[in-house]
């Protein structure tokens, strides 16, 4: 990696910490549910299993019910459910889904590489 | 009457009027109401236009809050592309009326970990609804969440869902659809909004592009069929109703003048009547637009306002020309009587020409339409499209009860007549100008083809031109036709010089008749004379003859006496002779 950014020689260094690893990074996140419902419970408990297994200590995850808080889909751009959003680090992603495909979640969250 | 009315209306399916020009009237009240209506076509045809004035009107006018959740424009975008046609977004929202939503979706951020639905969306569109007691929806344009959203699947089976549930809510609903290939729209959203599809399509024939409308389908209400012109303009969007509503216009005994006396008398001295159609035909420059103008002015002069659509002719040029023949219309413009409308028929479309002649007349409020000349419109389309245009332009100028006048140019090589099949049987007084040539001259001839409801004169007038308007001649009909121009006054000279000869011959007649009673009056006289003088001689002869024999008389008695003889011896000798015998 490093290499690379040294034959480059106008790598612009603002995207340098996001394209180096997340390893430390803090992970900001936001996930919404629409109540209770079972797709709801697979998502949370999914992703609260990813996070352990890869982010611990150095997560946080904010779970909303739009249900009890429908104004906040507007601010975020939901329209799907479950949502999961990753604030920080960026690059911003929305993570759409209940979670199953462990795959996928990972490649959302860029922590693919630390996977292998 | 007024009851009848009343209950078809009750029976009907509940509408929410739109408040759009002319489309609450095609489809007898609006949109359903609390019912989704899909408005689909291709781009730049109107979709988003349509679906902003449905709310806009509905906050402004029916006190109907509305949402609008766009797909595609961003909510700035959208105020300052709609605020060109009047509308102040910002201000409604402001007022509660209106919600703006821009649903963003990314592609590329979105990543599908599973099973989910669109609960959110609905949460969302749910919470706007609410925040404001919206009663109408729209959703522009949709079929973006495909772009977005990878799972079909879900995608489809949450649309359903979602229109579902917007009936449910019981908003009216708005969704815009792009057109597809072979269906409706492209993701066939037909499939599942199928109470009422509305089409707006934008076609180019002939280099210009007309708008129009169609209802495609609409459950549970009567709605007319055909696609209906629309345009957009400052002030946003207007549906024209223009199949004809019947003929049942008001008809008007009044009548009009034509501006030229002679003219007049040849239509029972009145002229034409009021709110009828008038057509004005023949070939190029025989004066069709002075009649108009003449007409015009007469109209002006009396206080009316006159709307004239010049085609061919700029305002300025057609203000220089008249002024050549006497006619002076700068005057009526500046007065505000006289409004020029100058297009060039290829500007847009025959539909289009349609809207604007409908809102140029509904914003001037005319007495008096002048379309010159009509006939130019068939360069851009077709015959019948043209009929079934002006057929529209009639009916409608017909129930504002506004005289229209029309001119036409007619081509020389096809009957004057024929050519105008198309339009003739819409007209009610029909002048035919058309130009005579004979001995080396050309000269413009006019009569009156046809005029309904009143005794026309059935004459050739010869049409003069002059330097104080439109005159018109009794023309020379003899054995070789119509003579005009200078054979006309040839044979008026002829005419009168044979006149002058007649008159000779009964003058030297009586003046013959004069002399002969002369001659028998002397010839009287003489006799009578004569006859006097021998009367005077014989009475003279008999006073004569009476005087000898008095004498006589004496005589014998003075012979008598001389002798000595009394009467008495006489007596006796006289009575002796008696008895002797």
């Amino acid at each position: 990696m490093k290499d690379k950014i040294a034959k480059v020689k106008t790598w612009p260094k603002d995207i340098d910490p996001t394209l180096s690893s997340h390893s430390n990074d803090k992970y900001v996140l936001r996930l919404y549910l629409t109540g209770s419902t079972c797709r709801s419970v697979l998502a949370l408990k999914n992703l609260e299993q990813i996070c352990e297994e890869y982010l611990e200590g150095r997560y946080e995850l904010e779970v909303i019910d739009l249900y009890q808080n429908p104004s906040l889909a507007k601010g975020d751009q939901i329209i799907a459910a479950p949502t999961l959003i990753k604030k920080l680090p960026l690059p911003f992603r929305r993570i759409i889904g209940d979670m199953s495909n462990k795959e996928k979640v990972l490649l959302g969250l860029d922590l693919r590489d630390i996977h292998k | 009457m007024k009851k009848i009315e009343h209950e078809i209306i009750k029976r009907q399916l509940p509408k929410s009027a739109t408040g759009i020009q002319g489309f609450d009237e095609i489809t007898g009240g609006g949109l359903p109401k609390g019912r989704p209506i899909l408005v689909c076509g291709g781009a730049g045809c109107g979709k988003t236009l349509f679906a902003i004035e449905f709310l806009v009107r509905g906050a402004t006018e029916f006190n109907e809050p509305g949402v609008f959740m766009s797909f595609e424009e961003t909510n700035d975008e959208l105020i300052a592309n709609v605020i060109s046609l009047g509308f102040d977004l910002e201000d409604l929202i402001k007022r509660k009326k209106l919600v703006l939503d821009h649903v963003h979706i990314e592609r590329s951020e979105i990543e599908e970990t599973g099973e989910y639905d669109l609960e959110a969306l609905f949460i969302r569109l749910g919470y706007a609804i609410d925040s404001i007691g919206a009663k109408r929806v729209v959703l522009d344009t949709i079929e973006s969440l495909f772009a977005g959203l990878p799972n079909q699947l879900i995608l489809r089976a949450e649309l359903r869902r979602l229109f579902r549930w917007l009936k449910d809510k019981g908003v009216t609903a708005i969704i815009t659809g792009e057109r597809g290939d072979s269906k409706l729209t492209r993701q066939g959203l037909e499939e599942y909004v199928s109470d009422c599809v509305i089409m707006l399509d934008h076609r180019v024939n002939e280099q210009t592009s007309t708008r129009r409308l169609r209802i495609v389908k609409y459950r549970g209400s009567i709605h007319g069929t055909n696609e209906y012109p629309f345009l957009i303009d400052e002030n946003g969007f207007s549906v024209l109703p223009v199949t004809s509503l019947g003929l049942k216009h008001v008809v008007s005994n009044e009548r009009v003048s034509s501006g030229i006396t002679a003219l007049d008398n040849m239509l029972e001295g009145k002229g034409y009547y009021r709110g009828s159609t008038i057509l004005v035909s023949g070939t190029a420059g025989v004066g069709k637009t002075s009649i108009a103008a003449h007409f015009a002015e007469a109209a002006c002069k009396r206080g009316e306002r006159v709307l004239y659509f010049c085609f061919e002719e700029s305002p300025n040029q057609m203000i220089r020309n008249m002024l050549s023949i006497g006619i002076e219309l700068e005057k009526w413009v500046k007065k505000g009587l006289l409004q020029f409308h100058a297009t060039r028929p290829t500007l847009y479309g025959l539909e289009m020409h349609l809207a604007v002649t409908h809102k140029a007349v509904n914003a001037f409020k005319p007495d008096i339409v002048i379309l010159d000349p009509i006939n130019t419109f068939v360069i851009s389309d077709k015959e019948v499209e043209i009929k079934a245009m002006l057929m529209r332009i009639v009916d409608f100028l017909k129930a504002s009860q506004i005289t229209a006048l029309f001119t036409s140019l007619t081509s020389s090589e096809s009957s004057l007549e024929s050519s105008e099949a198309g339009i003739s049987s819409l007209i009610d007084t029909w002048i035919l100008l058309r130009d005579i040539e004979l001995s080396g001259e050309r000269n413009r001839g006019m009569y009156v083809l046809k005029s309904r409801g009143m005794a026309n004169s059935n004459q050739i007038r010869e049409f003069l031109l002059t330097d104080h308007g439109v005159e018109l001649r009794e023309a020379y009909i003899g054995l070789e036709g119509v003579l005009t121009g200078s054979a006309r006054i040839a044979q008026e000279a002829k005419e009168s010089a044979e006149l002058l000869i007649r008159k000779r011959d009964i003058e030297r007649k009586k003046r013959e008749i004069e002399q002969k009673r002369n001659a028998l009056e002397a010839q009287i006289s003489a006799l009578h004379f004569e006859f006097e003088s021998e009367e005077s001689e014989a009475i003279k002869m008999i006073e004569i003859e009476q005087d000898q024999i008095k004498r006589l008389k004496k005589d014998k008695v003075q012979m008598a006496e001389s002798r000595h003889v009394n009467s008495d011896f006489i007596d006796n000798i006289n009575l002796k002779k008696k008895n002797n015998l």
